[in-house]
């Protein structure tokens, strides 16, 4: 496993990388506006990019050059702008009901960090691999899965909802870039699948949107009951 | 021969699509598709039975075995019943003009989980399910009413994230490989399958719990069941009994596989379990709420959570007699919820309304298909001599043989709660007193009256008699999926 030998220097930029995308994912649990949601998004996508591209070099897997360039692409580029778009559109700048105020959900995800870090030494004990890298890789991956998962749950505005999905979907694929950097073929398709959920997304919201003009909340849809 | 079988099969809607696509003629799309479907049910019908031993195709991407073939039948009986119907069922929903649009996306859908069935590699199987849903979500939203929008948003939303979880399992599950085999192999589902025994249990149990989740969310699994009744009562007819009685089986196909790696690695009772526990959940769920159900399209959803959660048990109970069971009952259930859509659909459109309080006196508007669907109701419940008493009898039988004996007797109760339930709501609706609207007299055409005919005695025949050929089939399966063990 590449993580198991790995050098001083680059460790570190890996630990670097992953924290600062940890945080990111926090700045979008804290805010209230769409665009920050957005930004942060958007710098977490680069910063995986630069660690696929750094995994690349450091592991010589030459084919994840090309993933990092998708991910920049798809992930850093398009689908910030297709966000941006809707969101002048919609004429939404932030969350109006909140479930939970900005600070609350902050410590609910600063729960998360300590359970997925728990949860992490127990899992990299078991398998005997110690290393701070595995250990952050992993509590990174579910980090963000349950802070993603706390986003589509706190959040209603559609486009909190798509940007939970893909902070869910960035957890693992930071995660797979360190643990698993020779899964290729699979990390690749993943890219450009996401971007298709992405577009089918937007497709569906602005459908929903042609028949109910106004509101994009998910407090509105409560027609299907029981 | 296989081959042939195998290419046409995985071609033929390919076709459809492009046809449809390219022609934008709404009656060639509708003749193109249900030919398709046909060509690939010809096919299709002959896989599970002549092959022996798994074939591969594709570098190793595609294979063929009895499993997946079965699975395929399954989805291929449900697309040509759904096709036939939706000749007639469409014109009378959309206009023209969207109609190429929508067949296109119909054999589209029908072609990715035929795909899904014959996927190796257990990534690509995640990318196969995830297209599913994508392919599908346009179909439930198709009517663009405010409900379907809804019902395709909470659908992609919570289908999505629940299958998120589902590849985080297939990334453990593939670290947990590669700490064995190396950093980089083909993860295919026999490598998985040879690996497990060797792998760290705390990761595979980890591992598996999360793809049982993520895939149980497609399969709607209680309690990640939530989309499910609205996807399947706001899209349109067809489109409801495809994602009952074919897309659920085909993700149900990914947890399968997923226990026979468990199984092989022997790591206790804990994935097994698991399985019963969420069976169980569903088929109390689908009991509850089919009890005080008061939309009809809603009623044949939650029968099919109850269905899925039988499946659940069926396979989670394990040993011949319960796999063979559950792949009977994807069978019967294929069959017999697409003839109680089929008849919903029709109910609907000749009363206006998707409200059980509305629809009286069936047998009046409808003596002939009225009938067919009353005793597509009485099947669907589990009652003798149709199809799915012999598979859900089979299940009990391999539940109170097996260590889960709690199971078997719960899921006994809730299934003759269900029986009252269901058949009070249908009592109603065909002997209840004359509601104040009249109905619309919404004209029927043959097309959506045959394939319940097509559907039915299928099942009538698949109750009185258990084929030996099929019976041959599920134990090859079912000894290929307990290899490991045995």
């Amino acid at each position: 496993m590449l993580a198991a030998h790995l050098d001083p220097l680059a460790a570190s930029i890996f630990s670097l990388i992953t924290i600062a995308s940890m945080l990111l994912s926090f700045v979008m649990l804290g805010s209230r506006w769409l665009k920050d949601y957005m930004y942060a998004f958007g710098i977490q996508s680069w910063l995986i990019a630069l660690l696929s591209a750094l995994v690349g070099y450091y592991g010589h897997y030459p084919e994840l050059y090309l993933i990092a360039i998708l991910t920049v692409l798809f992930r850093g580029l398009l689908l910030p702008y297709l966000v941006l778009r809707i969101l002048r559109r919609l004429h939404v700048g932030r969350e109006l009901h909140l479930v939970l105020q900005p600070s609350t959900s902050l410590i609910v995800g600063a729960i998360c960090v300590i359970f997925s870090l728990v949860l992490a030494f127990r899992i990299s004990t078991a398998i005997g691999f110690p290393e701070n890298i595995v250990v952050l890789a992993l509590t990174v991956m579910f980090t963000m899965k349950l802070v993603g998962f706390l986003i589509l749950s706190i959040r209603h505005e559609a486009v909190s909802h798509i940007l939970g999905l893909m902070l869910l979907e960035n957890g693992i694929f930071l995660g797979s870039q360190i643990l698993i950097p020779g899964m290729p073929i699979l990390i690749e398709l993943v890219v450009l699948f996401d971007l298709l959920v992405a577009v089918a997304c937007f497709g569906v919201l602005i459908r929903y949107l042609m028949a109910r003009v106004g509101s994009t909340s998910s407090l509105e849809l409560k027609r299907l009951i029981g | 021969m296989i081959t042939l079988c195998f290419t046409v099969v995985l071609i033929a809607p390919l076709i459809a699509v492009a046809g449809a696509l390219l022609i934008c003629r709404p009656r060639f799309a509708e003749y193109l598709n249900l030919l398709a479907s046909i060509v690939v049910f010809l096919a299709a019908a002959s896989l599970p039975f002549i092959v022996h031993t798994p074939l591969f195709f594709w570098h190793n991407y595609l294979f063929l075995d009895a499993l997946g073939g079965w699975v395929a039948l399954c989805t291929a009986v449900v697309y040509l019943l759904a096709s036939v119907y939706a000749v007639g069922y469409m014109r009378l929903l959309a206009s023209d003009k969207h109609l190429p649009g929508f067949y296109a996306l119909f054999a589209g859908f029908a072609w990715t989980m035929l795909l899904a069935a014959f996927v190796n590699n257990i990534g690509v199987f995640w990318i196969a399910i995830e297209l599913t849903t994508l392919v599908s979500t346009f179909l439930v939203g198709f009517e663009r009413a405010a409900e379907s929008i809804e019902a395709a948003w909470k659908y992609i939303i919570v289908v999505s994230a629940g299958i998120t979880l589902a590849l985080l399992g297939t990334v453990l599950l593939y670290w947990g490989g590669s700490l064995i085999l190396g950093p980089s192999y083909d993860m295919t589902w026999q490598t998985l399958r040879d690996v497990a025994p060797h792998m760290n249990p705390v990761l595979l149990k980890l591992g598996f719990l999360l793809v049982l989740v993520g895939y149980g969310t497609k399969v709607g699994l209680a309690p990640m069941h939530t989309w499910l009744p609205d996807a399947h009562s706001e899209g349109p007819a067809p489109v409801s009994a495809m994602l009952s009685g074919a897309l659920l089986n085909t993700a149900m196909l990914g947890i399968v596989r997923f226990l026979a790696v468990t199984d092989a690695a022997g790591i206790g009772w804990l994935p097994r379990t698991a399985l019963v526990v969420l069976g169980i959940l569903s088929v109390l769920i689908g009991a509850l709420f089919i009890v005080r159900q008061e939309g009809v399209k809603r009623l044949m959803a939650y029968s099919s959570v109850e269905h899925m959660g039988i499946l659940a048990l069926g396979f989670g109970f394990g040993g011949v007699l319960g796999i063979a069971g559950a792949l009977y009952h994807m069978l019967n259930h294929s069959l017999n919820k697409s003839l109680m859509f089929f008849g919903a659909g029709n109910v609907m459109r000749r009363y206006g309304t998707k409200e059980m309080l509305a629809i009286r006196r069936v047998l009046h508007e409808f003596p002939v298909s009225g009938l067919l669907w009353l005793a597509g109701a009485v099947a669907i419940t589990g009652a003798p001599p149709f199809g799915l008493f012999l598979s859900e009898f089979s299940i009990l039988r391999a539940g109170f043989s097996g260590p889960n004996l709690w199971a078997a007797i719960v899921m006994l109760v809730l299934l003759i709660v269900i029986f009252i339930g269901f058949l009070r709501h249908f009592g109603a609706m065909y002997f209840g007193r004359q509601p104040e609207s009249a109905p619309k007299g919404t004209i029927i055409s043959a097309w959506c009256v045959l394939p319940m005919w097509l559907a039915l005695i299928p099942l009538l025949v698949l109750g009185l008699w258990w084929p030996d050929g099929l019976m041959q089939i599920f134990m090859n399966i079912a000894h290929g999926l307990m290899g490991g063990t045995s």
